[in-house]
């Protein structure tokens, strides 16, 4: 949500005495009746809550996946608000409009929020230091808050916020435009090591995970699809079935998508059979006794060994379209500079969050309730509605925390199959997917194919790049997160510049997994200059600031940016133009050539450091690797120092510093192994056997520094992600003379020490 | 048929198939969700509980053979949170998502009722049991030494003031 003119506060009185308070964005209000003027309805759930005993609730609005950003909302309002955070409660918001914009994805958290959250403490504050000096008699400029009470200076009288909250209550909450905010030399919340308001719960095994949901009655559900995408069920024994104890409801579903490529995020429901019973696990057992006889369709005809080998072949001939072209290339490649040539893959991989997909739901007297780990409430809202024919003001959704996401929940599919069984067989009902359900039938982050040539002048100056991108969709269009942006890095920095794309038709589901399209393509392209640094006869680091300070290009416009996929048109509205600032970039470089010793330290034959940046979600991120290659392709990361630059602050530097850590490693998990290949329209891969993560051994020590500059807090869900590949394979190079030019690294015979 | 399990100090039971797992005892029958899914094949962990003190896959566990040892889960680690790896779990802010986090302390847990004074290679030896999807093992082996009274609890100093232009001026 931004805040605009169209942004106004709202306040309220608590049931039993009490301030409530919330920052509305007009945007809501359109959902609600055409006859209603003004703001909303309040009611009890607003952003702050103060019990006449002084007891404070703050409501987290964002769904929390592991992000922290149940800490990280709260603490802006308390950082304004002056309460003690230790004894602030925290409550997850459920889906409601009057919270305005409720969603994870794109790392916009802290951008969207920065400044809001922190208007609505500032407002309670000033409205609890307004209701304190009318009480007194006295002018508000000699009061102050502080920790949960407001002073008066001069008499040496205070008030604690409960005693003030019902008084406040009845004041008109400020116009946005008078809110003092504090400057962040006075913040003592905002900029604290913070620990995560659920972790008490967490190490105690509280039941606070989307799985854990119960209600009275409720049974759970299994739900078989074809292992080929979209495949029907043409027989199977379901009366079979039906006998087996334990067992309550078993259906067929036809499903409500349309078979061919798959462009748009969310197809529909997907054909499949349901199976309710008692309990989970009676559910899954009788699963393994179906018999089903599957209509596969088309899909079943597509395998990974066909996609390279039709990359191949476009790689002969010329892209099917030109997405952006400056200067001449093949001018500058027979201009007698030095050419590289160069071909790049990537798999597909799956999300794999360690809590599979699951949803709880009960539908009854036509109204759909939902209990879900979803990233989109909104999206998920909208897709039931039209899929299951209900109307979205009759599906409500309450946010319970999700075990891990990655971009996963920003699909709902899960949430239709939920709601479908639940209008089945209306009684409360848990949809959970088997570990082998969610690797085969994820949105995965789509393979592609980069084939790649370039050329560097006597100079060393890169002066020319081209690129033919294969990827997948069909005519204009991408599958979702199988597009490529003709702003991407080193685009705008090189002189000669063309980017040109094929694509092949999908019939898979692809989405966006943490930092989509940088995931892979960063690896592609920074690996790629790597070359051309060595090419040059340069250091791969000094190559790379060359030609960041490239003339003409400190600020290059991104304005055109096509829009980042999987966020509401609205969340953008307001936002700057975008830019790619080499300087900041240059900043973080500089930094990770200090804390790493870029250059200074010796290293021992098979050790190797290499260096890699990427800017990504708004933020500018550089890794150097430090790797050992051992003997038969034994891969040891012994070290990453991770640099970034996300603004002028770190709101909670504990939960920042997590983010990075847990993108090294995430990023070590992709490199290594993980795989989801096709043979006959199935997925091969069923679980983490065979799609495996990066486990505690296999962790290098890791340094994380943040340069701070003069810009807007921006978010570390992403960004610290996508150099962390190419750095190691930048680092294998140096260690060993190998380059990798495919992905997982497991194709080219590494293994963890 | 009917199983008396001995759960966290407290007899219990449950009427279900000899084959099921013990993991969905606790979960669906006894309502212990600490214990997490992940896999079902003992490849992530998460469902790690004691079994006559020793970790075990709870998913590969059948109901069956769980019958014959008490089982101590996540939920009776400690009555009130207070093991010192649920103290050191906190203070040094080890879970992002948390979902596997059961199983780590679980497994780490037995770890230090072996060797009070693990070294990094008992640590690596021991967690790497556990997968952690969001990446916390730097922290997971730091809060292990932590209760081990092995490190004292200190949080680095991240930030880097603006040094604007060192880059163009910096000798790199």
């Amino acid at each position: 949500m931004q805040v605009s003119r169209r942004s106004f506060l709202q306040v309220g009185t608590l049931s039993g005495g009490g301030l409530m308070l919330g920052l509305f964005s007009a945007l809501p209000r359109r959902s609600f009746a055409q006859n209603q003027e003004g703001p909303p309805p309040f009611d009890a759930k607003a952003f702050i809550r103060i019990a006449p005993d002084g007891t404070v609730t703050l409501i987290a609005r964002n769904p929390e996946i592991g992000q922290g950003v149940k800490n990280m909302l709260p603490m802006l309002i308390a950082e304004e608000l002056d309460v003690d955070w230790k004894k602030v409660k925290i409550e997850q918001a459920d889906f409601d409009a009057k919270y305005g914009l409720q969603t994870t994805g794109g790392s916009r958290a802290a951008s969207n929020n920065y400044l809001p959250m922190r208007q609505v403490g500032a407002a309670g504050r000033q409205m609890l230091i307004a209701a304190a000096a009318k009480k007194w008699g006295v002018p508000e400029s000699e009061c102050f808050a502080e920790n949960g009470r407001v002073y008066h200076r001069p008499t040496d009288r205070s008030l604690g916020y409960g005693e003030l909250a019902s008084a406040a209550a009845a004041l008109p909450a400020p116009d946005l435009a008078t809110l003092k905010l504090k400057e962040a030399s006075a913040f003592n919340v905002i900029g604290q090591w913070t620990p995560g308001v659920d972790v008490p719960d967490i190490v105690t095994g509280k039941p606070i995970y989307s799985i854990d949901f119960t209600l009275p009655g409720m049974l759970f559900a299994v739900y078989e699809k074809c292992p080929a995408f979209g495949g029907k069920v043409k027989s199977a024994n379901i009366d079979e079935i039906k006998q087996l104890p334990g067992i309550k409801h078993v259906f067929i579903s036809e499903g409500t998508m349309k078979l061919g490529p798959i462009l748009e995020g969310d197809p529909g429901l997907e054909p499949g059979i349901a199976i309710v019973a008692e309990t989970w696990w009676t559910a899954q057992s009788a699963r393994k006794k179906l018999k089903v006889e599957w209509d596969e369709g088309p899909a079943a005809s597509q395998s990974s060994a066909q996609f390279a080998q039709r990359a191949q072949e476009f790689s002969k001939s010329s892209p099917a379209r030109m997405l952006r072209q400056d200067g001449d290339v093949n001018a500058a490649f027979s201009a007698g500079a030095k050419v590289v040539e160069a071909a790049y893959s990537y798999p597909f991989i799956s999300h794999a969050p360690l809590e599979p997909r699951n949803c709880s739901a009960h539908y009854k007297d036509g109204k759909l309730e939902f209990w879900s780990n979803t990233q989109l409430p909104a999206r998920a809202r909208a897709l039931v509605a039209k899929h299951l024919q209900i109307p979205e003001d009759s599906i409500t959704i309450h946010l319970l925390r999700a075990g891990g996401s990655f971009g996963r929940g920003l699909s709902n599919d899960y949430m239709v199959e939920t709601g479908y069984i639940a209008k089945t067989i209306g009684v409360p009902v848990k949809l959970l997917w088997s570990r082998e359900d969610d690797m085969t039938h994820d949105y995965y982050r789509p393979g592609g194919f980069h084939f790649l040539k370039a050329a560097v002048d006597p100079s060393g100056k890169l002066a020319a790049w081209q690129n033919h991108f294969v990827s997948f969709g069909a005519g204009e269009k991408f599958s979702p997160s199988a597009s490529i942006s003709p702003t991407e890095f080193p685009s705008g920095f090189v002189p000669n510049y063309s980017l040109g794309a094929s694509v092949m038709p999908l019939q898979l589901k692809t989405g966006a997994l943490r930092a989509p399209g940088a995931n892979s393509q960063s690896f592609v392209f920074q690996s790629f200059i790597d070359e051309l640094a060595h090419a040059a006869g340069k250091d791969p680091l000094q190559f790379r600031i060359e030609l960041l300070k490239a003339p003409g290009t400190n600020l290059v416009s991104a304005a055109a940016k096509p829009k980042v996929e999987n966020e509401p048109s609205h969340t953008r509205q307001g936002a700057r133009p975008q830019v790619y600032d080499a300087g900041r970039m240059l900043g973080v470089l500089a930094l990770l050539a200090e804390k790493s010793g870029w250059g200074k330290r010796k290293l021992p034959t098979g050790t190797g450091m290499g260096v890699a940046f990427h800017y990504s979600f708004q933020g500018y991120f550089g890794h150097v690797a430090e790797v050992t290659v051992g003997a038969n392709n034994t891969l040891k990361v012994n070290k990453v120092w991770a640099c970034g630059d996300v603004g002028s602050q770190i709101v909670n530097p504990s939960g920042a510093e997590a983010q990075v850590q847990g993108a090294i490693i995430d990023g070590l998990s992709e490199l290594m192994a993980q795989e989801i290949t096709l043979e006959g329209g199935r997925v091969m891969q069923t679980n983490y056997d065979k799609h495996p993560l990066a486990r505690l051994k296999n962790a290098p020590e890791i340094e994380v520094h943040f340069h701070k500059t003069d810009h807007d807090p921006t978010g570390l869900g992403e960004p610290a992600l996508p150099p962390l590949l190419p750095a190691v394979c930048n680092a294998i190079f140096a260690a060993c003379g190998k380059r990798v030019r495919e992905l997982p690294l497991s194709r080219s015979g590494f293994r963890w020490a | 048929m009917p199983f008396t399990l001995t759960v966290n100090g407290r007899q219990m039971t449950a009427d279900v198939p000899a084959d099921t797992p013990l993991l969905w005892v606790l979960r669906d029958v006894l309502k212990l969700h600490g214990t997490k899914y992940g896999c079902g094949i003992g490849q992530c962990r998460a469902c790690t509980v004691h079994l006559g003190g020793e970790p075990v896959a709870s998913c590969l566990t059948p109901v069956s053979a769980a019958a014959k040892a008490p089982i101590t889960t996540i939920e009776g680690l400690s009555p009130d949170g207070s093991h010192p790896l649920q103290i050191a779990w906190r203070e040094i802010d080890v879970p992002q998502c948390g979902y596997c986090q059961s199983g780590q302390i679980m497994t780490a847990a037995a770890l230090l009722a072996k060797h009070p004074k693990p070294t990094d290679a008992d640590i690596d030896a021991a967690m790497s049991a556990n997968l952690c999807r969001c990446g916390t093992y730097v922290r997971v082996r730091k809060a292990i030494h932590k209760a081990a009274g092995q490190i004292a609890v200190s949080h680095p100093d991240l930030i880097s003031l603006n040094t604007a232009g060192a880059a163009e001026e910096g000798g790199l």
